[in-house]
């Protein structure tokens, strides 16, 4: 099985959010990268059919270079091999071509995403990339099994879960549950020297088109202070929250 | 041209959000001078979107897609946009929504604007307002291409009456073939859903163990609301992982967030920041919730909760 990760490079969780040149763009200044949570996830899933199942691991980002040691991270936690390709990610069909064109060149019968990228929440990048190569798609996916070529999915659903079954070749946008956090590798020194040494090609892009553009950043408006209710008069929130806040 | 709306069934009654998305439709058809189609499958009263500003109703009575397939539903959908020369396609924030949303954008090779909070601001260029940063931020995302798909976050523009002359037309598309099958559906039942919820109520590291949760789905009870929980809570097995809500968990965007023994991490609050209201209880001042919140209470749960489930109580009886 041959397993394409896709990695998204974003902001650290705890990250504060800010804007600049007028607000056109995302202040990257003092801000630090990881691999994106839910690709982590995904990673580490395609961790256990390399051990188990013999697979081979390419982890894809599409970004500029400043996107490197984040791939440099996932070949440390033991992707064997990556791709960059060699252009800003701006759009999600953008992205989803460039990786739909890296998918169809290493012909990946299995390739592993997040359901969403936590910077720009587009949940976009993987149903499109299924749509472009006509693989079978599974989002917000909760659990992954493959025997052969065929594989049993959960997918995570309003107020419970569904199972599916497919062939192979197959996108999946991962979530938690697809392993569990406890189980999320973490690069140690030796898979950080070994990183070092394998092999990452830079691909050029195949177009630079985009379907989608940001036109302005705004942050959330700043709130009101909060009011306090005495534990003495608990019936005051209630008589607040249905006549002032109205919600119930 | 048409603006088309995709409405979501749920054993044939129209969800909550396609009354939301259908309102959204009509007024994103008014600014650009056109009409609303709403592709309904296998819906039991198609007519009742009229309400919500449907001036006509695509409706698919079909066995073979009582249970949802993406791939089906997008190459239907996609069958729709052709036949109604539909320029922009609506599609809320469920988990179905979301799953077959980017594969419709591919199908029509329209560019695809998910979470999107407002009408569009301008229609040349087509310009809409989307979270994104989970909530610690927002961008204005101008859509170039000719169809444009847009993901409606849900709450973000309410449910509007606004009743139309509509019609109904019986539509037949073709269903085609896929390897992918859905096996099986299990439906935690009885419970509201996070997603559904106009009302969240959630605990956090703070109420000690799980044995304390029963006052929580008490509150939630009396409420009608889905409860939740802080990852570590999720994580420490104390409630299931489907409640685990924040940055890394579900999105919250209800009317009104109740959080208890929550102290408010960034990573929390960047999951439930797009509720409309929230409230905390906490027995530390110094919580980080407090600046988030609209209202608080420094107490300890265990007094605070089960004495504001009884003025609930009171309040109940008062108000019926
Ligand atoms: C990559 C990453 C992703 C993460 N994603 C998420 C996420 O999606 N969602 C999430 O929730 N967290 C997330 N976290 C974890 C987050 O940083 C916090 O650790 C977590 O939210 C804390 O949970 P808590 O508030 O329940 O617990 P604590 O931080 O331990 O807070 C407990 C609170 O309860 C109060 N308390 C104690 N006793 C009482 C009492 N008797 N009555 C009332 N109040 C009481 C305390 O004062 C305290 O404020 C993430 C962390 C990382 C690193
Ligand atoms: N620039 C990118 N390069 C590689 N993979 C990406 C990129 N952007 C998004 N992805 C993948 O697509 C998933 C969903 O991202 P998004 O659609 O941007 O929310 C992520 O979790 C990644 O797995």
């Amino acid at each position: 099985m041959k397993i394409l990760v896709c990695i998204s490079h974003v902001p650290d969780t705890t990250s504060k959010i800010n804007f600049k040149e007028n607000d056109t763009k995302f202040d990257n200044n003092g801000v630090q990268f990881v691999i994106n949570p839910y690709d982590e996830f995904a990673l580490t899933r395609a961790m256990w059919f390399k051990e188990k199942q013999g697979a081979t691991i390419t982890a894809v980002t599409v970004g500029n270079t400043s996107t490197e040691p984040t791939l440099r991270k996932a070949l440390a936690i033991g992707a064997d091999d990556a791709i960059r390709v060699n252009t800003e990610a701006i759009d999600g069909l953008q992205v989803a071509k460039e990786l739909a064109e890296v998918v169809k060149n290493g012909s990946y019968n299995l390739v592993l995403a997040g359901k969403e990228s936590i910077d720009y929440n587009g949940g976009m990048v993987p149903g499109m990339l299924a749509a472009l190569v006509d693989y079978n798609f599974v989002n917000a996916c909760i659990g992954l099994e493959i025997e052969g070529e065929k594989a049993t999915i959960s997918r995570e659903i309003d107020g419970g879960k569904e199972i599916l079954s497919a062939n192979l070749p197959l996108v999946i946008a991962g979530q938690k549950g697809l392993v569990e956090e406890k189980d999320l590798r973490i690069p140690n020194m030796r898979g950080i020297m070994m990183a070092r040494k394998k092999p990452l090609s830079i691909l050029e892009p195949i177009s630079t088109k985009t379907a989608t553009t940001t036109a302005s950043f705004e942050k959330p408006a700043t709130k009101s202070a909060c009011k306090i209710v005495s534990t003495e008069n608990i019936g005051e929130l209630v008589d607040l929250l249905h006549n002032e806040a109205k919600v119930i | 041209m048409s603006v088309l709306i995709l409405a979501e069934t749920l054993e044939g009654k129209f969800k909550k959000s396609t009354f939301e998305a259908t309102s959204y439709g009509k007024k994103v058809a008014e600014l650009l001078g056109t009409t609303t189609v709403v592709l309904a499958i296998n819906a039991t009263n198609p007519s009742e979107l009229y309400t919500y500003g449907a001036e006509k109703v695509l409706n698919v009575s079909n066995e073979n897609l009582k249970t949802f397939n993406a791939k089906v539903y997008a190459n239907i959908i996609q069958q729709a946009v052709e036949k109604e020369n539909a320029q922009i396609v609506i599609i809320d924030a469920s988990a179905n929504g979301l799953y077959v949303a980017p594969m419709v954008a591919v199908n029509i090779n329209a560019g695809y604007a998910s979470n999107v909070v407002a009408i569009p601001s301008s229609t040349t260029p087509f310009v809409v307002k989307r979270k994104a940063f989970s909530s610690k931020g927002f961008n204005n995302t101008e859509i170039n291409t000719d169809v444009k798909v847009i993901g409606l976050s849900k709450n973000s523009f309410g449910i509007i009456e606004n009743e139309v002359a509509g019609t109904t037309e019986d539509f037949s598309p073709s269903v085609i073939e896929t390897t992918i099958v859905s096996e099986k559906i299990e439906q935690t039942t009885g419970t509201v859903t996070i997603a559904d919820a106009d009302i969240v109520v959630s605990g956090g590291r703070g109420l000690k163990g799980p044995e304390n949760w029963g006052m929580v789905e008490e509150l939630a009870q009396i409420l009608g609301a889905a409860t939740a929980c802080s990852k570590p809570v999720s994580d420490l097995g104390w409630r299931p992982h489907s409640e685990h809500v924040g940055q890394t968990g579900k999105p919250v965007a209800s009317n009104l967030y109740i959080a208890i023994g929550i102290s408010g991490a960034i990573q929390h609050l960047a999951g439930i920041n797009s509720s409309k209201v929230k409230v905390v209880i906490n027995t530390d001042a110094e919580a980080p919730f407090f600046k988030a919140a609209d209202y608080g209470i420094v107490g300890d749960a265990f007094e605070v909760v089960p004495k504001l489930i009884e003025k609930l109580k009171e309040f109940k009886t008062n108000n019926i």
